[in-house]
C-alpha cells in the first residue's frame, strides 16, 4: 500500500458535490502538485486529508492506517500532517517563537527548552532566525509564510500540505517561499502542493495532477504533463496560466 | 398574582389620561424618544463633522462636549437642565422640556461619536475619489462621503434609538408624565401588585426596544452588501 | 440674576463628607456590582456558547430581556417587587441588612451582566475561524485551541469593551438613589435641597464623575495603543 492511498473519495456540500471519486496514491518522498481551475475542489481534497473536512464516500489512508478508523484519534493525525495555508494564519497575539512551539509543548509534550531549540533552527533553515521575538503583524508576506511553514516542520511531520501558500504574496516574495519548500523536497519530504506556479511543478515535481469540477482530468510527470497534455480541458488550463 | 389590576390600568400605562388630560403613559415615552433623537441627530451631526474638522479650535470643542458628556451619568444631566437652569439663567422649562433637552444633549455626544466613527469606516479612496474628481472638501463630503456614511450608520443610529427609549424612563424622576411614572402611581394607588405592574411595563419597553433591536440587526446585514469596500 | 456662588459651603465641613460619602458608595456598589456582573455575565456568555440548545436558548432570552428594558424598571421590579416575590423570612432578613442597597446591586448586576455576556460573546466571535482551523490542524484539541489560541485572543480584544461596561456601570449607578440608596447623586440632590446651592453641589458630584471616566477612558487608549496593534489578522 501507498504511502497516503485516496480510494474513490466523495464528498458532498449539502447537495452540492465537490469531489466527485478521486483515486490517487502518494508515495513516501513524493513531491504531487495539484492545479485546477476556481472550484474545482482542490482545497477541499487536500483538507480531507487531515480531515479539516469530513468526507462522506471512499476511504484514505496514511501510512497504512485508515484515517477514519474508528478509535483513531484525529490529533495525533493531525500532528503527523502538516498544513500551510493560503492566508498564513498565524496566531497574532504570539510572537514568532511561540507560534512554532505552541503545538510541540502542548500536544507532543516536548519540554520548552528542547521546542525553542527546535524553533530556532527552523527558522535558520527558512532564512529568519533573526525575527523570533517579534510578533506575525510586524512581519512582511514572505516572512510570515515562512514562519508557517517553520510551524507545520516544528511537529516533524511525515507530510506537508500547502493550499496555495504563494497566492496571497507580493511577486518578489513568492521566491523566498518557493525556494524554502524547494529544500524542503530535495530533503525528501512528502509533500502535496496546492499552486498555480508552474516553475516550481517543473523543477520539483514528481508528478502533477489536474483536477476540474471535482475530478482528476489528467496526471503525470511534469515533463510530459506540459508538454503534451492530452486532455483538451488541460490544455485549455495551461494556455490561460502559462 | 393580580394581572386584572395591570388590565384595568392599561389604558393609563399606554396614552395616560387622555383625551380627558395630557398625553402619558408609553406615548409620552415614545414621543420623548422621538423627537430626543430627531435633535440629538443634527446636534449630534454639527459635532460629529467638527471632530473631523481640520480646525484644531472646532475639533477640541467638539472633543470636549463629547468626552464630558460621556462620562457624566445622565441623571445628573437632567438634573442640571431641570434645577439648574431657573437658578443660574433665570429661565423656567417645563418637566417636559428640560428632560427632552436633556436626553438632545447627551445622546447629541454619542451620535457624534457615531458619525466621527462612520465616516473614518469608509475607505479612504472615496474621499480621494471625490477630490480626484474636482470636488471640493465640503462637496466630496455633502455628496459623497456622508450620504454613504449616514447609510451604513443607520444600524448604529437605531441602536442609539433603544437606549433612549430605554432612558426616557429617567424622565420619571422629575415628574414628567411618562410610562415609568404612571406605573409609580399606579402602584402607589394599588400597593399590592408592585411585581406584575412593573413587570408589565418591563415588557412594553421590551416589545418596542427589541423590536428595533431586530430591526437594526437587519439592516446592519442589508447595509454590509453595499459597502464601498477596498481601501 | 440673583445667584451668590458659595463653593466653600460644598468644599469644607458638613456637606463636603455627605458628597465624599456619596462617592464612597458609588464606588462600593459599583464595585460590588461589577464584580458579580463579570461572574454572572461570564456564565451566561460559556452558555450561549455551549452549543447546547435549551442552554443557549436561556442564555439568549437572559440578554435579551434585560438589555432591552430600563435599568429604572428593573431596580423597581427587585425593590417593589421582592416584597411579594420572596419568602417572609428572607424579606425579613434582607430588612435587617441594607436592604435598598442590596436591591440596588442586584438591579445592577443583572443589567450590567446581560451587556458583559454579549460583549464576552461577540469577542469570541470575532476570532477569526482559521485561527480554530490552524490550530486544530496541528494537532491541538477543541479545548487546547480554546485554552491557548482563541481565549487569549478574545481576552485582549474583549478588555476595553469590559471596562466600558464597567464605566456605564459606575454611571448607571446614579439610578438607585431613585430607591433610597445615599450614593453620590442622591447626596447632591441632598445637599441641594439642603442650600439650594445645587449649583455648586452637582457641580462637584459631575467633576467626580468625570474623573473617574476620564481616567479610565484614557487607561483605555493607552492599553489599545499598547497592546491591541499586533491583533491583525
Ligand atoms: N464550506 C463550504 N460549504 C459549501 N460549499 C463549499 C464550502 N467550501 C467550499 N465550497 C465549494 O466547493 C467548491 C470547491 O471549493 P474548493 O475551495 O475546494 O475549490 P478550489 O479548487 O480550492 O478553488 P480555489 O482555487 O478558488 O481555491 C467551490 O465551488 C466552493 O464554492
Ligand atoms: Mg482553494
Amino acid at each position: 500500500m501507498a504511502f497516503i492511498e485516496i480510494n474513490g473519495l466523495h464528498k458532498w456540500f449539502g447537495s452540492f458535490h465537490v469531489l466527485r471519486g478521486i483515486t490517487e496514491q502518494v508515495e513516501r518522498g513524493e513531491v504531487l502538485v495539484i492545479c485546477g481551475p476556481s472550484g474545482s475542489g482542490k482545497s477541499t481534497l487536500i483538507r480531507c486529508l487531515n480531515r479539516l473536512e469530513e468526507y462522506q464516500k471512499g476511504t484514505v489512508h496514511f501510512d497504512g492506517q485508515d484515517i477514519h478508523a474508528r478509535g483513531l484519534d484525529v490529533n495525533s493525525l493531525r500532528a503527523e500532517i502538516g498544513i500551510v495555508f493560503q492566508q498564513f494564519n498565524l496566531y497574532p497575539h504570539l510572537t514568532v517563537l511561540k507560534n512554532i512551539t505552541l503545538a510541540p509543548i502542548k500536544v507532543r509534550g516536548t519540554v520548552r527548552a528542547e521546542a525553542e531549540e527546535t524553533a530556532l533552527a527552523l527558522l535558520e533553515r527558512v532564512g529568519i532566525h533573526d525575527q523570533a521575538h517579534k510578533y506575525p503583524a510586524e512581519l512582511s508576506g514572505g516572512q510570515q509564510q515562512r514562519v508557517a511553514i517553520a510551524r507545520a516542520l516544528a511537529m516533524k511531520p511525515k507530510a506537508l500540505l500547502f493550499d496555495e501558500p504563494t497566492s496571497a504574496l507580493d511577486p518578489e516574495m513568492i521566491n523566498e517561499v518557493l525556494n524554502v519548500m524547494k529544500d524542503l523536497a530535495r530533503d525528501g519530504m512528502t509533500m502535496l502542493c496546492v499552486t498555480h506556479e508552474m516553475g516550481f511543478a517543473r523543477e520539483v515535481a514528481d508528478r502533477v495532477i489536474f483536477m476540474d469540477a471535482g475530478e482528476v482530468v489528467e496526471q503525470g510527470p511534469p515533463s510530459e504533463f506540459f508538454t503534451n497534455p492530452k486532455h483538451e480541458r488541460t490544455r485549455m488550463f495551461l494556455k490561460e496560466i502559462l | 398574582m393580580r394581572w386584572d389590576i395591570v388590565y384595568n390600568n392599561l389604558d393609563y400605562l399606554l396614552w395616560g389620561s387622555y383625551p380627558n388630560g395630557p398625553l402619558g403613559g408609553i406615548c409620552a415615552s415614545i414621543m420623548l424618544a422621538v423627537l430626543g433623537i430627531f435633535g440629538a441627530f443634527w446636534l449630534g451631526l454639527v459635532f460629529g463633522l467638527m471632530r473631523l474638522s481640520k480646525s484644531r479650535i472646532l475639533r477640541g470643542l467638539a472633543m470636549v462636549y463629547v468626552e464630558v458628556i460621556r462620562g457624566t451619568p445622565l441623571l445628573m444631566l437632567i438634573f442640571w437642565f431641570y434645577f439648574l437652569g431657573p437658578v443660574i439663567f433665570d429661565y423656567n422649562l417645563p418637566e417636559f422640556q428640560s428632560a427632552l433637552l436633556a436626553f438632545v444633549v447627551f445622546t447629541g455626544a454619542y451620535v457624534a461619536e457615531i458619525v466621527r466613527a462612520g465616516v473614518n469606516a469608509l475607505p479612504g479612496g472615496q474621499m480621494e475619489a471625490a477630490r480626484g474628481a474636482g470636488l471640493t472638501r465640503f462637496q466630496a463630503m455633502r455628496y459623497v462621503i456622508l450620504p454613504q456614511a449616514l447609510r451604513n450608520m443607520i444600524p448604529s443610529f437605531v441602536n442609539q434609538f433603544v437606549s433612549l427609549t430605554k432612558d426616557t424612563s429617567l424622565a420619571y424622576i422629575i415628574g414628567v408624565n411618562e410610562l415609568t411614572k404612571a406605573a409609580t402611581q399606579i402602584n402607589n394607588r394599588e400597593v399590592v401588585a408592585p411585581a406584575e405592574i412593573f413587570m408589565a411595563i418591563a415588557v412594553l419597553y421590551f416589545i418596542i426596544c427589541w423590536a428595533l433591536t431586530a430591526f437594526s440587526r437587519r439592516m446592519e446585514r442589508h447595509v454590509a452588501r453595499y459597502q464601498a469596500r477596498g481601501r | 440674576m440673583g445667584y451668590q456662588f458659595d463653593w466653600s459651603l460644598v468644599l469644607t465641613g458638613e456637606y463636603r463628607d455627605w458628597l465624599l460619602d456619596g462617592f464612597y458608595l458609588t464606588l462600593k456598589i459599583s464595585a460590588v456590582a461589577g464584580g458579580c456582573a463579570m461572574a454572572l455575565g461570564t456564565l451566561v456568555a460559556v452558555l450561549r456558547l455551549s452549543r447546547v440548545k435549551p442552554l443557549m436558548w436561556l442564555s439568549l432570552a437572559f440578554t435579551e430581556f434585560f438589555r432591552n428594558t430600563p435599568l429604572l424598571v428593573q431596580i423597581f421590579f427587585w425593590y417593589f417587587g421582592s416584597e411579594v416575590l420572596l419568602p417572609k423570612s428572607v424579606n425579613e432578613w434582607l430588612y435587617s441588612m441594607d436592604f435598598e442597597f442590596a436591591a440596588g446591586t442586584l438591579a445592577l448586576t443583572v443589567y450590567s451582566s446581560a451587556f458583559i455576556a454579549e460583549e464576552l460573546r461577540s469577542g469570541v466571535f470575532s476570532i477569526p475561524k482559521n485561527q480554530l482551523e490552524a490550530s486544530r490542524a496541528t494537532g491541538l484539541s477543541f479545548l487546547q485551541a480554546y485554552r491557548f489560541v482563541i481565549l487569549p485572543q478574545a481576552f485582549r480584544i474583549v478588555i476595553p469593551p469590559l471596562i466600558s461596561q464597567l464605566l456605564n456601570l459606575l454611571k448607571n449607578s446614579s439610578l438607585v438613589m431613585t430607591i433610597g440608596v445615599m450614593e453620590l447623586t442622591y447626596q447632591a440632590r441632598q445637599v441641594e435641597s439642603f442650600t439650594f446651592h445645587g449649583f455648586e453641589s452637582f457641580t462637584v458630584a459631575t467633576l467626580m464623575y468625570l474623573a473617574v471616566s476620564l481616567l479610565v477612558s484614557f487607561a483605555i487608549t493607552m492599553y489599545n495603543k499598547h497592546f491591541l496593534h499586533h491583533l491583525r489578522y
